[in-house]
């Protein structure tokens, strides 16, 4: 990894032929592997928001969530075309995030946890009783996409959307890793290290976490979107608590603010929960729990940290 | 008239069941500075533990709610010993993944041992039963739950207050490098306290078991609820816990019969403006 960072874009490259390799690897899994691009998507969002400010969430699914629903309504109602649908997406996830965010940034803690998860039930409720608008415990039907730019199909097996989904989540992972070396992104880095210090040089704390509140929610928005385009359904569980709690445990299995971590994290999780959820679909639970108890016990930077601690393990014995 | 008397009733039922959960984590919170969010499990377990003694063991409701509450004590014990102890170090980040994963495991236990269905109590015949007050008559069992609840309040206010270990645990909660100082045991108040936290939530949890069902995901559905308390009262407070307790209990109550459409949706609307109005909630005296 320290090596691979010298060389400008190595590890972006080597991002892009495992995408490659990854789509004549599962022809058969193109869904899967799909929805593990979409996912690593929300997990970089939650990594925006935590991993960078250092606001601890719960309840980044009700972004995602939003996201979905208004994807799939501009879908039904407005226009079929994928892209428009995900700049609405995203700007739905940062409406609600920039509303929520200037209550909930106020507090901190147990307390803002909290709020987050209330936040995503909250949506829950509304979604579940605007039966009209959003079908309810139904969910959303009748998403038809048309063709990416109008030319390339969406396809039966889901090659189209796996090349859409990787390239919008391709180009958010670029943007993030500029934002990350960006004044913002090292302001907010700041932020998550000491608030008081940077309070005291002057920065707006308040205001910085609201912007990257609202910078996750445009993200996590984008993320609902693809889903709601790619399965062309939208059910109450984009706004499950689990989902948040999932999205979390992976950024943390992978390591937080380094966007890496992100990836890493969130095809382990997925892959791990794929194998076990199929291999014996009621006992899985138990995998996860001491997988992530694992993590917090012994290795608490994430696995990104793992060639690292190994390195140090074998250099004492 | 009557629908006022049965929001008051039930509302105030309810609220005691919150309190009875959510006291237990809220000391944890103000003593250990540990966000627990397996608590609920402690309420799960307890319940689980008294429906498969009724329902398997034909024990009774009253010696199946005792083998219960001390089943989940028994397993506090070494809980916290091994694994909470731990924990205490942790950023928050850590402790909420670390209980999260608790929690996972503790529901996929009971699912395993005992399925994702419904874990019925069935109250005795003598709870189930309505009493006459004169002018109306009334269940049994929320005055039952509301009489255990003043009991356990009354209970905690003189332990807290009178006795020695109430002390010395206010002394850890104000202070616990200090207390430990002093010559005070704190490891060993944490552990007590922790235990008659988790206690305290099974015999809600069993007590409780009709108006939160007791099921393998009841530490996650239910999260919330409980959290919500400890908010809005104040992490550490056992006033604020109780007020906090009552009054959501009255406000959810009361939303669920005057509107009962949007009764979730206010609900959870009045908590966020509550706490963007206090962040500390009502007698918290850590943010």
């Amino acid at each position: 990894m320290t090596r691979l960072a010298r060389i400008p874009f190595a590890a972006e490259a080597l991002l892009v032929l495992v995408v490659i390799a990854a789509f004549f690897a599962f022809p058969y899994n193109l869904a899967f592997v799909t929805r593990i691009l979409i996912m690593v998507l929300f997990v970089l969002s939650i990594d925006l928001v935590l991993g960078f400010a250092g606001i601890a969430t719960l309840g980044q699914a009700a972004m995602y969530g939003t996201g979905a629903y208004a994807a799939g309504l501009f879908a039904v109602h407005v226009t079929a075309a994928p892209l428009p649908g995900l700049v609405v997406g995203m700007v739905a996830g940062a409406i609600l995030a920039v509303v929520s965010g200037l209550v909930l940034m106020r507090t901190k803690g147990l307390t803002l946890i909290m709020l987050t998860i209330a936040v995503a039930q909250i949506c829950h409720e509304i979604a579940n009783k605007a039966r009209d608008v959003t079908g309810g415990a139904d969910g959303l039907r009748g998403i038809r996409m048309e063709p990416v730019l109008g030319l390339f199909e969406f396809d039966f097996i889901g090659r189209t959307a796996y090349w859409y989904v990787a390239v919008v989540v391709f180009v958010v992972f670029l943007a993030l890793r500029r934002l990350a070396a960006a004044p913002l992104g090292l302001s907010l880095r700041g932020i998550h290290e000491s608030p008081e210090r940077m309070t005291a040089i002057g920065a707006p704390v308040y205001r910085r976490q609201v912007l990257a509140y609202t910078l996750g929610g445009g993200i996590a928005g984008i993320a609902g979107a693809l889903a709601a385009q790619v399965t062309q359904l939208v059910s109450l569980e984009v706004y499950s608590f689990t989902l948040s709690a999932e999205a979390l445990i992976m950024l943390i299995l992978g390591g937080t603010g380094r966007l890496w971590g992100a990836i890493v994290g969130t095809v382990l999780f997925m892959t791990v929960h794929h194998v076990a959820a199929s291999a014996d679909p009621f006992n899985w639970l138990f995998l996860i729990g001491f997988l992530v108890l694992g993590v917090v016990f012994f290795l608490p930077g994430g696995m990104i940290r793992l060639p690292a601690a190994l390195m140090r393990l074998g250099r004492r014995s | 008239m009557s629908l006022i008397l049965n929001i008051l009733i039930d509302g105030v039922a309810y609220g005691m069941i919150l309190f009875m959960i959510s006291v237990g984590l809220s000391v944890t919170m103000g003593l250990m500075r540990v966000i627990n969010l397996a608590h609920g499990g402690f309420a799960m377990l307890g319940g689980v533990v008294a429906h498969v003694l009724m329902s398997e063991a034909g024990v009774g409701y009253v010696p199946a709610a005792l083998l219960g509450i001390a089943a989940t004590v028994a397993l506090a014990w070494p809980l916290e010993r091994l694994i909470y102890r731990r924990i205490y170090g942790f950023g928050d980040l850590q402790q909420v993944l670390a209980t999260i994963g608790l929690t996972f495991l503790m529901i996929a236990t009971v699912n395993r041992l005992q399925g994702s269905t419904l874990l019925a109590l069935p109250l005795p015949g003598g709870l189930a039963q309505s009493v006459d007050l004169g002018f109306r008559t009334l269940p049994l069992h929320r005055i039952v739950v509301i009489g255990v609840g003043v009991a356990v309040i009354i209970g905690l206010w003189l332990l807290i207050d009178r006795t020695r270990f109430g002390i010395r645990l206010r002394a850890a909660v104000d202070n616990r490098a200090t207390a430990g100082a002093i010559g005070i045991n704190t490891g060993l108040i944490y552990s007590a306290t922790f235990c008659l936290g988790a206690g305290l939530a099974a015999l809600g949890g069993i007590l409780g078991a009709e108006m939160l069902p007791i099921e393998a995901y009841y530490p996650l559905r239910y999260m919330v609820l409980f959290l919500v308390v400890v908010a809005v009262g104040g992490m550490g407070s056992f006033a604020g816990s109780f007020a906090a307790a009552l009054g959501l209990g009255l406000i959810e109550t009361a939303s669920r019969y005057l509107v009962p459409e949007y009764g979730t949706i206010f609900y959870f609307a009045c908590i966020i403006v509550f706490l963007a109005v206090r962040p500390k909630g009502l007698w918290g005296r850590l943010a």
